[in-house]
This record gives structure tokens, sequence and C-alpha cells, in this order.
């Protein structure tokens, strides 16, 4: 809006911050009880969010949620990670473009970054991040999920449908269902 | 081996001075320490024989021919890792952009240029129908009414006035996974927020950026601006 000049009457939030601030608020009732296998979870940093954006603040109100939603114990940290955090490749148009085998290069070290961490699941806020990651898991064979932010704050309030768990592996594919039909 | 050796009176960095132009201070593109801060914490160093120092020099020194057609420029991701690390924060993701916008519109990559055309035509980089993404929404959540008992009066308003709240939607969902969009809604409905997607200009991405088009992007943000005014929203909630 800067860049073109665009006279507006609104102002741009991250769904990030409403979603701390709504924890916070008691409004979604999140915990960690679901994760009695404490199943370990790490999250990406998205450059487009976090460097270029709003800064590491956002990356400490992401990483909230997420502790909130998976239980402090079982969220690891990337190295680097919030604003230092390397991009994972899948933005840019990388995606879009033709150079598949230089992407998968590019993403080789986020693909070291997050087997390092030892998580089972990648958690992505941005689309870009959540295709490109998963295709490293593919291709590096890394044995890990990558996952939306919605679909774990569900899951933790116990609404998450069983036709929501896309991204979700066997072993959450059943945990804290919803009451089944009438 | 002996590379040979680059006449420098010979080159005019018209590149490097466009783009100076174009920024505050210049983007510091003479303040190169050429300490390779930038290219150590850059994913891309090393493609093509590139990396962001090298690209930078080169830009500095007017090796215009060689800036303006390697194709590195869309293996760098313009993350701006680099511009962060840099003690002089000299701006290397602009020039990366602008090198992508000095590219003949039809060479650039394909994929780009056509989710870049789609959003601007159709409102998503998918380049569904307006018809068809009003009908996914509307579909999806009678499903959940009908079928998941407690969300019986879920909503997911379209061009919906006055409600205070205004959502993207990133185009991939309605087009492949239609269900991925329901947690969003029902955490929205638990926060108690009243909001609208709009039915066009509704996308959540913007390859028009990427594509380093400078007038389709603009054409996205503005529309998408005014019809978020002229909904009545205070907020834009950015969902990714």
């Amino acid at each position: 809006m800067q860049k073109f000049n665009i006279p507006h009457n609104w102002e741009l939030r991250s769904i990030i911050e409403f979603y701390a601030k709504w924890i916070r608020e008691g409004k979604l009732k999140v915990n960690s009880d679901w994760n009695v296998e404490n199943i370990k979870f790490t999250v990406q940093d998205p450059c487009k969010l976090v460097r270029q954006s709003l800064g590491d603040w956002i990356a400490e109100e992401l990483r909230f949620v997420v502790k909130a939603v998976v239980g402090e114990e079982n969220f690891v940290d990337m190295v680097p990670n919030k604003s230092n955090n390397y991009c994972c490749g899948g933005g840019g148009g990388f995606l879009q473009n033709p150079y598949v085998e230089q992407r998968l290069a590019f993403g080789k070290i986020k693909f070291d970054q997050i087997m390092e961490t030892g998580a089972r699941y990648v958690i992505a806020p941005c689309h870009n991040c959540h295709s490109q990651i998963m295709e490293l898991a593919e291709h590096y064979g890394g044995g890990f999920k990558v996952t939306h932010l919605w679909t774990l704050i569900c899951l933790s309030l116990g609404i998450l449908d069983e036709n929501e768990r896309l991204y979700l592996g066997d072993d959450l594919k059943e945990c804290n269902l919803p009451a089944k039909k009438r | 081996m002996t590379a040979e050796a680059i006449h420098l009176e010979e080159q005019v960095a018209r590149f490097k001075e466009r783009v100076q132009g174009l920024l505050p201070d210049g983007g510091n593109l003479d303040m190169c320490l050429t300490c390779g801060t930038c290219s150590g914490g850059c994913p891309a160093s090393g493609l093509e024989g590139m990396d962001p120092r090298k690209f930078l020099r080169m830009v500095a020194l007017g090796l215009d021919e060689e800036v303006l057609s390697t194709p590195w420029v869309w293996m760098c991701t313009q993350c701006e890792r680099c511009m962060h690390a840099c003690p002089m924060k000299i701006n290397i993701p602009r020039l990366v952009y602008e090198a992508r916008s000095n590219w003949p519109r039809d060479q650039r990559p394909r994929g780009i240029r056509e989710s870049c055309d789609f959003h601007v035509q159709r409102g998503g980089a998918m380049g569904i129908p307006k018809e068809d993404w009003i009908f996914v929404v509307e579909d999806v959540l009678e499903e959940v009414r009908q079928n998941q008992p407690g969300w019986e009066k879920l909503q997911a308003p379209i061009d919906k006035k006055g409600t205070g709240y205004y959502l993207n939607q990133n185009s991939r969902e309605p087009v492949t996974e239609p269900e991925e969009m329901v947690p969003l809604w029902k955490i929205l409905h638990l926060a108690g927020v009243d909001w609208t997607y709009s039915s066009e200009m509704w996308g959540g991405e913007n390859y028009c950026m990427f594509l380093g088009d400078d007038d389709a992007w603009a054409k996205i943000v503005a529309t998408q601006s005014r019809i978020i005014d002229d909904l009545g929203c205070h907020t834009f909630i950015e969902t990714e």
C-alpha cells in the first residue's frame, strides 16, 4: 500500500495476532491435554510475515499459540529462528517456476534444520512454505508432516472433524474427534 | 586458471544507477563491505554459480548483461535474509526484483505469469471463476451445518457489508481441498468475529509481485483495497 501510495481506511493485521489475542481472552480455550504422546512440533517462520513485515514480536506470538496448543515441552525451535530463520524456498514464485532441482537444493538447508529438531510435525502458517516443506520431506525422506496452525487449534478444541485432517498423520487421525453425528 | 580481466573503464553501471534512483538512500548499493555475510545465510548461494554478494558486485561493476540475463533471479526468493544480516543494510532483494522486471514479460516463468494473470482477471491465482468460488464456500458451509452437530449456525459470508473484519483466502483451498477452509471458520465463530470474504479479488496470494509486474501488482492491491473500503471493514485479516 505504501509502495503504490493507495489511500485506504482499513488496517492490515495478521491472523496469528488474533489467535494469540483470542487465546489470552479465553475465547479459544485451547490446551495440550490431547497430546498425551508428547508429539514434538516445530514451526516455520514465514519470511513475508516475520522478517519482511512484522518482525520478531509476531514470531513470539506464533510461538505462544503453538505452545498453548501442543504443550510448551513439545515445541522444539529451529536454529536459527524468527527473523534469522532461513527461507524454505517455496516463496518468490519458486514453486511456480521450472527450476525444480534448484528449488530442492535451496530447501536442503531447511530440511536439515527441521531434522535437527527431531519434530514429527512442522507447522507452516504460509501456503508456499507448506507446499515446499512437504515436498522437501518427501524428496529427502524426512518422515515428518506439515500442517496448518488452524488444524491444531481446532484439534486442541475438540472441534476438528475427521475430514478436516488432510495434513495430519495416522497418529492424529482419530485424536480428540468431536462427538459423532446424531 | 586465469579469468580474463574485466575492463572497468568500459563499463557503465546503468542498472545500478537506475535502481539507486528508485530507492531511499540509493538502497545503499555503494556501501558493500564485501564481507559475504549475505551469501553465508542465503540458501540460494551456489545456484547458477551465483550468490548475493557476487550478484551485487556484478551490479556495482556494471556487468549489466550478465546481471539481467541470469536465471538466478528466479531462484532467489527475495526472502530478505541477506539484507537483514547485512551490516550496511544493502537492498539486494530489490535489485533482484528490478532484474526480474527487466525480463521481457513473455520470457518470465510461465507459471508465475499465469498465476498473476489469473489473479488480475478472476480474483485468485488458481483461476477459478467467481461463481465457482461462491459455490464452493456455500456448498462446504451447508455440508458442515448439516453433518456436524453444534455447527448449524456456522457462517462464511461473502460480500457482507459492515462486518468490521475482512478476510482473504488462499486460493488453494477452494480449488483443491475445500474442507480445509472450515477450521478457520470455526475459530472465527468461537471468537465471535463478524467477518466477510469478498466475491472479487479474494485471493490471499500475489504472484504479480513475484513476477516483477508493478502494474498488475498495484491493480490487485488497489482493487482489493477499494472492495474492503466499500464493505465498510476496518480490519483486513491476513490469513497467512
